[in-house]
């Protein structure tokens, strides 16, 4: 152990760095592959189907677990079409700009006290500013492919990431100010207690409004219409085969993960024990707090399938007065409330 | 030369650079999205000047949603090159003249007799605890705190004034009225009758 650790104490600092950074995206993205075969497991047990049970490992069914293996083989050796007229630089980066962010946001998380990579002091912001730049694949993705279908769909992703973006972010500043920091550890810090200091209690408003705004900036059903199949086919990604196709599912279900993390964390005490200030809080002290982080995204990732399960999607413009006339109002209200609660 | 100095040498070249393609692309869009780099370069060379509160604010305002919307006017436009070029050659001279004499005042207020190094010593590192947003905070709330907000009332003024420009309603336009869409019951929109069944011989 102790060899262990003078060995990375005499690592350089960027090699340090970037041991820590595949220790977070190495499970993020096995995660990401995994979270495509829970939905369809889950959304097909909603449905009273199996989901897929047929692709093993070494001869074994197991449930269908091999299957997003066989996805990700199978989509590495197709073709990537490039549309005659399209911009061809465009069109190959818009893919990476929009996994890009997705996976950059999660250098400022706390995963548990002290356990984060970069501990800056305007963790909120950072996490604010790179989730808004997600929108910019979308949008080039929609333009590069000269096609109508795609066009038609990026117009529709950047109206309604915008809209949501800011009831988004006005949650975020009632979230800011009731902990007074943008610090991630310390807005978790701040909501130390028991289970009824987390501030799904005194935001509620603003963790309903900030999870499903997160269900409508990732593009997620029932706030599909970027991709609407029944009407635009797939919307931006129309064009896109093979691996491009692939790095904007991934960067779909990163975001999503993304989401789900930052709604445990901001709303749910993130690392912190649902046990703590309870007479059962002894018997749990064992747990890493990691765990009660992952339970809580899991259940939030849970939500995402839940809801593309159940709900029908929205029509265009009751999208649009839901974002702006109904959360950001009440959102604003809320900040207000919180700021005077806060001062007196 | 220190680490942190060839990163601002690097941020300010690709910012130069990508400020010299928004005004020489052809294409509208290529244009918006080189601003997006030079943004992306500008907050780089805030964040060295430990000003990370506005680095980030600029990626998050400028980047994240002022050039969205841009992009999403630019694609939308079909804009005819040789017509836009057409006055080129004899709008040359005037431009050139403004071009001069802006250069000429630049150098002469920004030159090194005022803004060189001797002027400006290099700020002393802040500690790692030093929160550069709640500095700006207080600063806006209690030094400038009239500047705040009569610039606050002016970018009021602007919105209602863009919303009244643009607003018009026309009376042939039908609206639909949302509370009552969500209030309309199956009863209201379904009958159902009963019906003796049919008698087949």
């Amino acid at each position: 152990m102790e060899y262990l650790q003078t060995f990375w104490a005499d690592l350089p600092v960027v090699v340090q760095i970037l041991l820590k950074i595949a220790a977070i995206m190495v499970p993020l993205l096995i995660t990401v592959a995994y979270y495509t075969y829970a939905e369809r497991k889950v959304i097909g047990h909603m449905q009273a189907r199996m989901g897929p049970n047929r692709v093993g490992l070494f001869g074994f069914r197991l449930l269908g677990l091999g299957q997003p293996i066989a996805d990700a083989v199978k989509l590495m050796f197709k073709e990537i079409i490039i549309p005659s007229g399209a911009n061809k630089l465009l069109f190959l980066l818009a893919p990476l700009l929009s996994i890009g962010p997705a996976l950059a946001a999660w250098a400022v998380f706390p995963f548990d006290a002290g356990l984060v990579l970069a501990d800056i002091n305007a963790g909120l912001l950072y996490i604010l500013a790179l989730t808004s730049l997600g929108v910019y694949g979308i949008i080039i993705a929609g333009w590069a492919s000269n096609s109508k279908y795609a066009l038609l769909g990026a117009m529709r992703s950047a109206a309604q990431i915008v809209a949501y973006e800011i009831a988004m972010g006005f949650a975020l500043v009632g979230v800011l100010v009731a902990a007074g920091s943008l610090n991630l550890g310390e807005i978790v810090a701040a909501q130390q207690g028991n289970l009824l200091n987390w501030y799904w209690l005194p935001l509620l408003p603003l963790f309903v409004i900030y999870f499903i705004s997160g269900v409508a900036e990732t593009n997620r059903a029932p706030f599909d219409v970027a991709e609407g199949e029944s009407e635009i086919v797939a919307g931006f990604h129309v064009e896109y085969s093979g691996m491009t196709f692939a790095v904007f599912f991934l960067a779909e279900y990163a975001n999503m993960i993304l989401i789900s993390a930052l709604t445990a964390l901001m709303f749910l005490g993130g690392w912190l024990s649902p046990f703590q200030g309870t007479p059962l809080a002894g018997w749990f002290d064992w747990v890493p707090g990691i765990f009660w982080f992952l339970m809580k995204t899991g259940f939030f990732m849970f939500c995402f399938l839940w809801f593309r399960a159940t709900f029908p999607r929205y029509r265009y413009d009751q999208i649009m007065r839901l974002g702006w006339k109904v959360f950001i109002p009440i959102t604003i209200v809320w900040i207000v409330l919180i700021a005077w609660l806060k001062v007196a | 030369m220190s680490f942190q100095l060839l990163l601002f040498y690097l941020f300010a070249a690709v910012l130069i650079g990508a400020a010299l393609m928004v005004i020489t692309r052809r294409n509208p869009v290529h244009s918006a999205l080189f601003l997006v780099l030079a943004f992306f370069s500008c907050s780089g060379l805030w964040m060295l000047a430990e000003a990370e509160f506005l680095a980030i604010a600029l990626v998050l305002v400028y980047v994240g949603a002022v050039m969205v919307l841009f992009l999403f006017v630019v694609m939308m436009l079909d804009i005819n090159l040789a017509e836009l070029r057409a006055g080129f050659v004899r709008n040359a001279p005037v431009a050139v003249l403004v071009a001069l004499l802006i250069g000429a005042q630049l150098v002469l207020i920004l030159g090194p007799e005022r803004f060189g190094l001797a002027q400006f010593a290099a700020p002393v590192p802040k500690p790692a605890d030093y929160s550069n947003t709640e500095a700006l905070g207080l600063a806006l709330f209690t030094e400038h705190l009239y500047a705040f907000e009569i610039a606050a009332v002016i970018l009021l003024v602007g919105i209602i004034a863009a919303i009244s420009l643009t607003l018009r309603r026309r009376p042939t336009t039908r609206y639909q009225n949302p509370g009552q869409q969500v209030r309309v019951q199956a009863k209201d929109r379904l009958r159902v009758v009963k019906m003796d069944a049919e008698d087949v011989a």
